[in-house]
């Protein structure tokens, strides 16, 4: 029987805080068996050595804000067998897509001493929305066993068993009490996709949203009947526009409401209809 | 049907003179249960509700406390009194001792190019659900059928079934969501309990439906219940019918859903609904379930694993390649006539009991008999 070659992996960080390339090292046993499995053959945040691709599977972190960047992570394409992007930054723009809805001049103007050395994009965008993308991984940052069990579906050439529902069933299926209804906590675990294991909600706060939205995640009419409850529009808005903003249904929810603000009927009082 | 379940648990028409327990004795009730082995599960106060858990006292009962509901509302509230049972029902059902929400089915090894299968079967704990309401006596024999009346019986359901000792106790109130009467499930316990209890000022007026429950009262101090204690349980009785405001018409129900499945209102609960699932995780009848396997990162050892799902789940549906309800619309209409009016040809009953929990605990507030209301107001 002829020895297995093992795959050749690569992981590349664009527009990014570093904290998903990190869960692949928080790994830790479990890293020992996957450096193993695989042939690291550039991952820069971990070993200085590097192999030239092409690559087998290639793990792209962060999005792309600068013409730079948007060249480069063509030719990571084009040397990637198998392209996967990890976390929100990747897969939605990240935090920095908030600039989408801001003007850069100004922002350059206030934040650097010397604007005019500064080449960037007005926008911050997703891996995808410049090349193929395999497959993408969610979450800010992503979660250590759904990275395990991509790398694992990789290796046995399956689907990663990634689930795409609300983080509400995994709420359920804990038997943590909908802070939403008992408490009035305004919480996106009925539009965001599970990853977490509903954390948040089991510490009595809202959940945040980091895993982006669910499959077809209906995040108008979520972002409606939170208003109509009586949440004032800036703060859904401001739950929409997180580290996934750049999601498109989450992007398209907040704009509709941001355009409809004004024409919104009167608050819904706390007090429950019968 | 021999189900040895049912049978053990019919209520027998029974000629004992009725009576009480007294308010302070209600421990020895929960002493009665211990000392034949059971884990006792019964309300307390957590996370801002009246959950269902395992109890260690009576002294964790929530005493005191009662909730108030409405679409997409719950609250705790201070009653005046300082009844155990002054609620209605909450965010968890039985379901979750019965029909677990993640069981190991199986354990796989690999063994060079051979699988090793070990699949073992449940010890079964003895356990006691105390405070069971008319609708969730009436939701676990839906789910009875369910899981043991047909051609595969589901071994796990069984096994902890066939364990499980009911206390019940009958509402002496209503929430705004609630609509048994409609069901025809409540508010009174009538069957399928070993002891059910009706709270009054004086104590616990106590009836027997089983011979577990006859062997349990028998432990207890029990003292017949005067005329005035006999009345009071009455009234409180019948203030949980009083209170019941929301119905359901369910008259020629099954053709009026299956008639109307391209009814204007699909679309327009579609564009409300978010699909989040939490209605079928609160509906003490849904049973449905996803097997996963989940493997280390070698696939050498493997877990077979079933766990809750939910028709709102987009790839709960997915064979083949595709979504055979893509869209909320099409979830949405499927659970409601599964839930209506299919369980009806499958099950011989209908699937829904009126305890109100899907409507609470929508995030949104959707409520069931209002889109069935606006169908039959104008049906298609």
């Amino acid at each position: 029987m002829m020895a297995r070659v093992r795959p050749k992996l690569a992981v590349f960080k664009f527009a990014s805080c570093d904290g998903c390339q990190l869960t692949l090292l928080d790994a830790e046993d479990h890293l020992l068996e996957v450096a193993g499995q695989v042939d690291i053959c550039y991952f820069l945040e971990a070993t200085s050595r590097v192999v030239d691709g092409p690559y087998d599977l290639a793990l792209v972190e962060g999005s792309i804000t600068t013409a730079h960047d948007a060249a480069r992570i063509r030719e990571v394409r084009r040397n990637a067998r198998f392209l996967i992007t990890l976390g929100a930054c990747a897969t939605a723009g990240g935090i920095q897509s908030l600039r989408n809805w801001g003007n850069l001049p100004e922002f350059l103007q206030a934040v650097y001493a010397r604007p005019e050395y500064i080449q960037t994009l007005a926008t911050s965008t997703a891996i995808a929305a410049h090349v193929s993308v395999d497959f993408e991984l969610r979450g800010c940052p992503i979660n250590k066993a759904q990275l395990l069990d991509v790398l694992r579906a990789f290796l046995a050439d399956r689907r990663p068993n990634v689930p795409k529902h609300s983080v509400c069933l995994d709420c359920k299926r804990h038997g943590t009490v909908c802070i939403m209804v008992a408490q009035g906590v305004p919480c996106m675990g009925p539009i965001t996709q599970t990853g977490c294991g509903a954390l948040c909600p089991s510490y009595d706060r809202g959940c945040y949203g980091c895993y982006g939205p669910c499959e077809q995640s209906q995040g108008e009419a979520w972002g409606r009947s939170l208003v109509r409850s009586g949440q004032p529009v800036p703060t859904v808005l401001h739950q929409l526009r997180s580290f996934n903003a750049g999601a498109e249904d989450w992007r398209q929810a907040g704009d509709s409401l941001d355009n409809c603000a004004s024409t919104a009927g009167p608050a819904r009082t706390e007090e429950p209809r019968s | 049907m021999t189900n040895r379940v049912t049978t053990t648990q019919e209520t027998k028409a029974t000629t004992d003179a009725v009576r009480l327990l007294p308010r302070d004795r209600l421990a020895d009730l929960f002493h009665a249960l211990t000392a034949r082995g059971y884990q006792v599960i019964g309300p307390r106060v957590d996370q801002g509700a009246i959950i269902y858990d395992q109890l260690t006292s009576v002294e964790e009962l929530p005493r005191g406390w009662t909730d108030e509901q409405g679409p997409g509302y719950y609250r705790l509230k201070r009653r005046e009194d300082d009844d155990a049972f002054g609620y209605v029902v909450g965010p968890h059902s039985w379901k979750r001792y019965l029909f677990p929400p993640l069981v190991t089915l199986a354990r796989i090894e690999r063994d060079g190019e051979d699988w090793h299968i070990e699949s073992q079967p449940e010890s079964p704990v003895k356990r006691a659900f105390l405070g069971v309401r008319a609708c969730e006596l009436a939701a676990i024999a839906v789910q009875d059928r369910v899981f043991l009346s047909q051609a595969y019986v589901d071994p796990i359901y069984q096994a902890r079934r066939e364990s499980v000792c009911l206390i019940a106790a009958n509402c002496t109130q209503a929430a705004a969501t609630c609509f048994c009467t409609s069901m025809d499930t409540g508010p009174r316990c009538r069957s399928g309990f070993d002891l059910a209890i009706t709270e009054i000022a004086a104590g616990y007026i106590v009836e027997v439906g089983s011979e577990l429950g006859a062997s349990l009262a028998a432990d207890l101090p029990l003292r017949p219940a005067s005329p005035e204690d006999q009345a009071d349980g009455e009234a409180a009785r019948a203030r949980a019918v009083a209170q019941i405001e929301r119905t359901l018409d369910t008259h020629d129900i099954r053709a009026l859903l299956m008639n109307n499945l391209d009814h204007p209102q699909w679309d327009d609960v579609g564009q409300r609904c978010l699909s989040c699932t939490n209605c079928t995780m609160v509906c003490p009848t849904c049973f449905c379930c996803s097997v996963t396997e989940v493997g280390d990162l070698t696939e050498q050892h493997i877990e077979r694993q079933r766990q809750w799902d939910s028709c709102f789940h987009p790839d709960f549906s997915y064979i083949n390649g595709g979504q055979v309800r893509g869209q909320v619309r099409s979830r949405y209409r499927q659970w409601l006539t599964h839930k209506l009016a299919t369980w009806i040809d499958q099950f011989d009953v209908s699937g829904c009991v009126g305890c109100g929990r899907c409507i609470t605990w929508c995030p949104v507030g959707i409520d069931l008999t209002e889109e069935v209301a606006a169908i039959r107001g104008n049906p298609s």
